[in-house]
């Protein structure tokens, strides 16, 4: 069985990790090679780096972390902030990542998807959006996305962009709510579940986990192929295996061996 | 060139993780597309991402057509991995039908999903059960979880060649062949954590012999 993989997600801030809530009051977490270390030894399926503040600071992405994250870790990485073009992608990827994660930068400029997959491969390409529930009849599935780490409105509707990310090539997309951002109250369930069920690619969940529960309704209920954890895990609250136990026991295929 | 393991390059993907996959286990591995360094080394990978039309069109240009046969035939061990793979069987359905290597017998097939949650490509970790035993195999759990990332299967006509099978999309494929000094995975062994480093390392160590089946 195709296991579903859970995917521990290091915001990276001068190449420390750090975590905020609703991309504030960031605090310090540690070394993102010694983390990437830790949660590999722990069983995680995936991991994945933001550089959160490369793009803010008009900086590329910091180069050699993805090498070291790369030589120090023998499972799939994706990397995202700070990558405007596809010679920038092209980097990343020679460095050691297996994928590229876009978001602001593929609503500013949608062809940067196509180009990234002609050049790349789809399954190399992964959107990240960050929706917002919204009453715009502009959006009828209920969700607007937001750009800029939120900051920004677009008027888009989440369901459609995740449609027409899929047509130009992207190969994953990661559903981030801002509702459910860093409040370890749940994933949203509801728009995850509408993207997954309408695009022929697999969706990551990401923002709310707070408990293994979390994770097992986003897998059933809204058919989440994958699941970002952050804060659970990284205030040591929780572990990887003791949250793959408990979905081994709800029944979900899960990675056991590593 | 003592020791030397050539990973193939034909402009097919990106090799840095096979690369620092062989750099950990200390194993001199280099990036190559030199006919003569692939002839000469201690043995051989064959890696690749990407499309099987693509990927036959650029062993073409290379030069490397015939060179993959005849380090084949020499004896020395030899590791397929994901469409590297796929293009040693006879021919794939991809790019409308693409005649490929031929070293394995069999073809190459989409993946066609009769269910929604079924995703093409099939991309994660997914169960390797062994068939029969091999020393690439060897002090590797079965049913360990390999990464996996293609839309398309190998599909053997000898299932003597069947070392091990993973179940997607309705169909349980081969996702490790081997022949006497051939051995080709689906998966991608260096981003399989441990259990993929220990396959690169058991290949690193590998005399090309295979006791059970058309060695």
């Amino acid at each position: 069985m195709l296991s579903r993989r859970i995917i521990p997600c290091l915001d990276i801030r001068n190449r420390r990790v750090t975590k905020g809530v609703r991309f504030q009051n960031n605090v310090d977490l540690g070394d993102p090679i010694e983390m990437a270390e830790r949660y590999c030894k722990d069983g995680c399926d995936e991991l994945v780096f933001y550089d959160i503040t490369a793009s803010a600071e008009h900086r590329p992405i910091d180069i050699d972390m993805v090498r070291d994250v790369a030589r120090s870790v023998r499972i799939p990485f994706a990397v995202g902030g700070g990558i405007s073009t596809v010679s920038d992608m092209s980097r990343v990827l020679l460095a050691g990542a297996e994928k590229i994660s876009v978001n602001s930068l593929a609503v500013r400029n949608p062809g940067i998807i196509s180009e990234g997959a002609r050049a790349f491969g789809s399954q190399c390409i992964v959107l990240g959006m960050d929706p917002v529930s919204t009453d715009s009849p502009a959006c009828p599935s209920g969700y607007e996305i937001t750009v800029r780490g939120f900051r920004e409105r677009t008027g888009m509707d989440a369901l459609e962009w995740a449609r027409r990310a899929v047509e130009l090539g992207a190969g994953e997309i990661v559903v981030n709510s801002v509702d459910a951002d860093g409040t370890r109250q749940g994933f949203e369930l509801k728009l995850t579940g509408m993207i997954a069920r309408a695009v022929p690619v697999p969706v990551v969940a990401s923002g709310g986990a707070g408990c293994a529960q979390h994770l097992a309704d986003v897998f059933l209920k809204a058919e989440a192929d994958a699941a970002i954890v952050a804060g659970m895990i990284h205030s040591g609250e929780f572990t990887i295996p003791q949250i793959k136990q408990d979905l081994v026991k709800a029944g979900i295929p899960i990675r056991m061996h590593w | 060139m003592a020791r030397m393991i050539a990973v193939i390059d034909y402009r097919a993907g990106n090799l840095t993780s096979v690369l620092l996959a062989f750099q950990a286990l200390n194993a001199e591995a280099r990036i190559t597309s030199d006919p003569d360094m692939i002839r000469s080394a201690d043995r051989v990978v064959f890696p690749g991402v990407g499309a099987a039309g693509a990927s036959m069109a650029n062993l073409a240009d290379l030069g490397l057509a015939d060179v993959i046969p005849q380090v084949v035939a020499s004896g020395k061990p030899f590791l397929g991995i994901c469409v590297g793979t796929q293009i040693l069987l006879d021919s794939s359905e991809e790019d409308g039908g693409t005649a490929c290597l031929g070293l394995l017998p069999g073809t190459v097939k989409l993946f066609r999903p009769t269910s929604r949650s079924d995703k093409v490509p099939h991309m994660g970790w997914n169960n390797v059960s062994v068939v029969r035993p091999h020393p690439l195999l060897e002090g590797i759990e079965d049913n360990s979880e390999f990464y996996f990332v293609h839309s398309y299967y190998p599909a053997p006509s000898d299932p003597a060649t069947v070392v091990a099978e993973t179940e997607y999309a309705g169909v349980r494929f081969a996702s490790v062949l081997g022949r006497g000094n051939l051995a080709a995975t689906q998966f991608h062994p260096e981003k399989s954590g441990r259990p993929g480093l220990k396959l690169l390392e058991n290949f690193s160590q590998w005399n090309g012999r295979h006791s059970g089946n058309g060695a």
